[in-house]
């Protein structure tokens, strides 16, 4: 088998060397009735060729030749292929844990830039090398925000994305957290006007998402306030950052919990994508995750470390901040490595072609009777348009044209049926809009 | 290890904290032997203002690089002062355990609970035992 | 250039491993940036553009992002290179950190990965238009429940220590559909930092319990602390100490009398793997960690995968999605599921290395059986050859990995830290210092099935030199590393007063 070094013969002589006859004699602490006699009923072995046909047989059957206008947390950037060559190289790719600082230099300063990025963007002091995704990243940060306050209710507000919603609550079911949501208003912003004195009055958090799940913008310094006023933080996610590079970050939010895919991570079917936490530097003993830090050796040599590790689950075991181990370390570089490409002027360069894009798919779809935007606030690059129709049935026609169409959002906010969720980034060709607007156009013509 | 002098008007406790009993209030730190097992302490974290706290319970903590130590009262009372000095400088708790690195000032509920700790002798024959116990 | 050396002495000659070589240095990527560089382009704009402020309004916009990097590709490629030379990697040598299984990464995997259809895939795209990768999930959930022998599985947990806690959620739910959730669950002293941390977000207190004289779980003090008030037992299997849990079937009984549960933490599966299925000795539930057992590369510390498995009493509480395949032999998600602990996060999975964990499954077919019984045989002729130099506290036969302590080197000053950082100028990556909790000094090695005869042998010689330096010459060993960039660094200062991100 090509993974495995060994000759036939070199075994031999190392059952000789260990003294045993054969290999079954080693794993004699098995009880017998527990070992198996037979083969596991597997499919394989492939070589390497078949396993790749295997895998081009399944890429195959998914949406080949699709144009999709899907965002809802998950993003189609232009990528370059600067960032898998660096990926991809085995010292990145194949390392571990730079528990072993010496020998770890590489990734312990990439994360360190990481670092540094995720702050710079977020207009936060400090953030952390990694949590799994955005949602768990929000639900570890408002289990944060409850530690620091020592307060068990947070406030979430509806127009956070639903299934990061859900991950909040499995998570609080069991660590009795209290979890209120509050709606939002036409605009499509979360409903400042419910965050009363009596809501806050044992509230740890309130949670916004920005952009937010109908892609429109939160105003961050009025909800600090009012969050503020009633002794409760303010967490802001953020699931497009891609935003930032033109949108003003949530400086005014105690906590930032982001999801990084949209710089350079694959859509891979949902994951693995790269969360992270940004916040005040006095608030880093309670953050989870791990962090790189700067010092130096012996010799006065700059370098870098993990550090604080003392909040961390192996040496605080039940009283760690989180049971985070491995985490997104591989994407954390992705993203690194992408922004670093992009760049101050790239970053402005592409979220503003983001703006643009969005503004003229609106402008092209509001010419369609019976269809409009169904919120009047700032958007990004995410929209949601209201329709004459059911969305299914028009996502069900426009599938046949190779279109895969906006999210119906009705499932998740029964209020809003016939309401479709559209994104479109600079990856979007002006003709596939076009398209689009021509094929719903043609689609809402025709008879039920 | 080189035998460390625990002050002769202190009392002690087999989780190695001191406390310093002026009137009706207590000076509570941790002994040279918890510092030593510690290692360099990088941050210490100490109760609120006013907390009320437990004989036996934790009040804090003293973390070095690699562990946590939970800091354990010595009696039951209110937190009247916290050592300002220790958030900046953490290292005098190697320093000067006894002295400097004081944690927190407790005004107590009933002084009587110290005179079941051990004095410095008895504290001082404790430790030897252990330091013997860890060489064999 | 390391000053060092020449204050001590260079590496001996016995280091056949290893040698010297010029690498760069590199600063910050910051330290290079200067305005006007760019190192990414963009296609020029099809559609009119818009002016930022007037599209998003005066409070939302942005000025420039003050501090963030301006460099070009070149500068991108060589910093990013350099770095990575500064860096340790299963593709240059053996990691022999136990309890991490750091085996080969088949490129295969990462070729797979990238395909078109897969890579660009969106999680809520139709099922109609996501059959391939709802089949990939589906195949790998069939694998994964041959090998374990358990009946249903979910694959959303991203990581080891969230399929602990996910396991965690069904019990919960699995015991308070019976009527009590109950308090408590034991964690063996032996355990993963990871255990205890999970227990505690499940809601649940731990409950130490301790290892007896054979590093194996005290059954006399399990019969004891398994009241009614404990809803289950956290065991690794085979332990910490890469032995197996001889009473393994006693613990379950003793559980499963008291309406407990057995959950197992998979981490050393790498030495179960086509020889014997947990499903088969009583585990009610387990997580595995793709990130070792199934070759998915740690890049540093992520992804992971932590997919858990169950038995048919618990399946009701999976997470939703799960991966069905319906009557027309079409596979979809189902999400109504009303007995499910609910998500644990959003969409349905880290896809991308569960992908990887398929294509790793795949090259071997029923063959997985060699790879496990290589890994073992590596385990056992280390063990066997470095029994003489090292202190071996529980003489118990070891599968996988094998833990030995530092005592006798400790006479001379030197401790397991000293010892794994000496193994750096031998071309190697130390093995896991310091745990398991219940050996002091503990030096725990895993060399997995990746290894060949010769790096093997040399990591033997490697070993039995520094055994012999702590005799020689501790101060050698002591102030190791010799051969880095960097020396050892100054962790008391980062973490009295962290510089966590630069600053201009």
């Amino acid at each position: 088998m090509r993974y495995l070094p060994k000759s036939p013969s070199e075994r031999q002589e190392m059952l000789a060397a260990i003294g045993v006859d054969s290999i079954e004699e080693l794993f004699q602490t098995i009880p017998e009735k527990f070992r198996l006699r037979e083969p596991l009923p597997l499919p394989g072995p492939l070589s390497e060729m078949e396993i790749i046909q295997y895998f081009k047989d399944r890429a195959a059957e998914n949406a080949t030749d699709c144009t999709s206008f899907l965002g809802a947390g998950v993003y189609q950037h232009l990528r370059s292929v600067v960032t898998d060559a660096m990926v991809q190289r085995g010292e990145f790719l194949t390392s571990y844990t730079p528990y072993q600082a010496e020998i770890s230099q590489g990734t312990l300063t990439a994360i360190f830039e990481f670092q540094t990025l995720m702050s710079q963007l977020t207009g936060q002091e400090v953030a952390n090398a990694s949590m799994y995704d955005g949602s768990t990243a929000l639900t570890e940060a408002v289990l944060m925000a409850e530690r620091i306050t020592g307060r068990n209710k947070v406030l979430v507000a509806r127009s956070v994305h639903p299934e990061y919603r859900q991950v909040l609550d499995t998570y609080a079911k069991n660590l009795g957290l209290e979890i209120e949501e509050f709606g939002y208003t036409s605009s499509g912003q979360a409903d400042r006007k419910a965050l009363t004195g009596e809501k806050l009055a044992n509230a740890a958090a309130v949670v916004v998402l920005s952009p937010n799940f109908f892609g429109v913008l939160e105003e961050i310094p009025a909800l600090a306030d009012a969050a503020h006023s009633g002794g409760a933080l303010l967490v802001t996610t953020i699931a497009e950052p891609v935003s930032l590079g033109i949108v003003r970050p949530p400086a005014e939010a105690d906590i930032v919990a982001m999801e990084g895919q949209a710089f350079g991570v694959a859509p891979s079917y949902g994951g693995p994508f790269v969360g992270v936490i940004a916040t005040r530097e006095k608030f880093v003993r309670q953050m989870p995750g791990r962090l790189a830090g700067q010092t130096t050796d012996t010799a006065g040599r700059r370098g870098f470390v993990l550090t604080l590790a003392t909040r961390e689950q192996h040496i605080r075991r039940e009283k760690a901040t989180s049971n985070i181990c491995t985490n997104e370390a591989l994407f954390a570089l992705v993203a690194t490595v992408h922004l670093c490409l992009l760049g101050k002027e790239g970053l402005r360069e592409m979220a503003l072609q983001n703006v643009a894009k969005a503004q003229f798919a609106i402008a092209e779809l509001e010419k369609i009777p019976g269809v409009r935007r169904a919120f009047s606030g700032r958007v990004f690059n995410e929209f949601v348009l209201e329709f004459p129709r059911s969305v299914k049935m028009i996502n069900a026609a426009l599938l046949r044209e190779k279109i895969i169409g906006p999210l119906a959002i009705g499932a998740h906010y029964p209020d809003l049926t016939k309401r479709g969720l559209l994104c479109v980034t600079e990856s979007m060709p002006r003709t596939e809009i076009e398209r689009l607007a021509t094929a719903i156009r043609r689609i809402l013509d025709s008879p039920i | 290890m080189s035998p460390a002098n625990y002050p002769a008007g202190y009392r002690y406790t087999k989780d190695h904290e001191w406390i310093n009993v002026e009137g009706s209030v207590g000076t509570i730190g941790i002994t040279d032997y918890a510092q030593h097992e510690l290692g360099d302490v990088v941050f210490v974290e100490l109760p609120k203002l006013g907390a009320q706290i437990k004989t036996g319970q934790s009040f804090g903590t003293v973390e070095s690089v690699k562990a946590v130590s939970d800091v354990f009262s010595p009696v039951s009372g209110e937190v009247t002062e916290t050592n300002s000095l220790l958030s900046d400088s953490p290292e005098k708790v190697n320093q000067d355990p006894h002295g400097t690195a004081w944690l927190i000032k407790v005004k107590l509920a009933d002084p009587k609970e110290v005179i079941s700790l051990m004095d410095a002798a008895a504290y001082q024959a404790y430790v030897d035992e252990k330091t013997q116990e860890q060489s064999a | 250039m390391n000053p060092k050396l020449t204050e001590t002495e260079a590496p001996p000659a016995t280091i056949r491993k290893a040698g010297r070589h010029v690498n760069q240095n590199e600063g910050l990527i910051f330290e290079k940036s200067a305005p006007g560089k760019r190192g990414m382009e963009l296609p020029p704009l099809d559609v009119p553009p818009v002016d930022a402020e007037a599209a998003l309004g005066r409070e939302f916009s942005r000025g420039a992002i003050e501090g963030f990097p301006e460099v070009s590709e070149i500068e991108v490629i060589r910093h990013f290179t350099r770095l990575s030379t500064w860096n340790f990697a299963i593709d240059l040598g053996m990691y022999p950190l136990g309890s991490c299984t750091m085996k080969y990464n088949p490129r295969v995997n990462e070729y797979v990965a990238r395909l078109e259809g897969l890579a660009s895939a969106h999680p809520m795209q139709p099922a109609e238009v996501a059959q391939g990768c709802l089949r990939i999930l589906h195949d790998l959930q069939k694998c994964l429940l041959a090998i374990t022998g358990m009946d249903a599985i979910t694959l959303q947990p991203a990581a080891g220590a969230q399929g602990e806690l996910t396991g965690l959620l069904m019990i919960r739910a699995y015991l308070q559909s019976r009527g009590n959730p109950r308090k408590k669950v034991l964690i063996p002293d032996s355990a993963h930092g990871t255990n205890p941390a999970s227990v505690v977000i499940a809601g649940y207190e731990v409950q130490n319990i301790r290892s007896n004289d054979r590093g194996q779980i005290d059954t006399d003090h399990l019969r004891e602390f398994a009241t009614q008030d404990v809803a289950a037992l956290m065991v690794t299997n085979p332990s910490t100490l890469g032995v197996f849990e001889e009473r393994i079937v006693e613990i379950a009984g003793i559980l499963h009398e008291r309406g407990a549960l057995l959950y197992m933490d998979g981490a050393n599966m790498n030495a179960l793997a086509g020889v014997t299925r947990p499903g088969d000795f009583g585990v009610d539930v387990m997580h595995l960690n793709l990130h070792k057992t199934f070759s998915t590369p740690h890049g540093g510390g992520g992804p992971g995968a932590g997919p858990v498995m169950v038995k048919k009493i618990l399946e009701p509480f999976l997470p939703i999605p799960i991966v069905v395949q319906k009557a027309d032999g079409r596979f979809a998600l189902d999400q109504n599921r009303p007995k499910s602990v609910g998500r644990v996060r959003a969409y349905c999975g880290n896809f991308g290395v569960l992908l990887r964990a398929l294509a790793y499954t795949l090259a071997y077919g029923p063959g997985i059986r060699q790879a496990t019984e290589d890994a073992v045989l590596n385990a056992n002729y280390i063990r066997h050859h470095l029994e003489d130099s090292f202190d071996l506290p529980y003489d118990l036969p070891s599968l996988h990995e094998v833990v030995f302590s530092d005592a006798r080197q400790k006479k001379n000053g030197v401790n397991t830290m000293d010892i794994a950082k000496r193994l750096i100028d031998y071309g190697f990556h130390p093995y896991t210092t310091a745990f398991p909790l219940i050996v002091p000094g503990a030096m725990m090695i895993e060399p997995t099935e990746s290894e060949s005869k010769e790096e093997c042998d040399l990591f033997i010689d490697a070993m039995r030199s520094i055994a012999l330096e702590s005799e020689t010459n501790p101060e050698i060993v002591k102030t190791a590393p010799h051969s880095t960039r960097v020396g050892r660094l100054d962790e008391v200062t980062a973490a009295r007063k962290p510089i966590l991100r630069w600053k201009p």
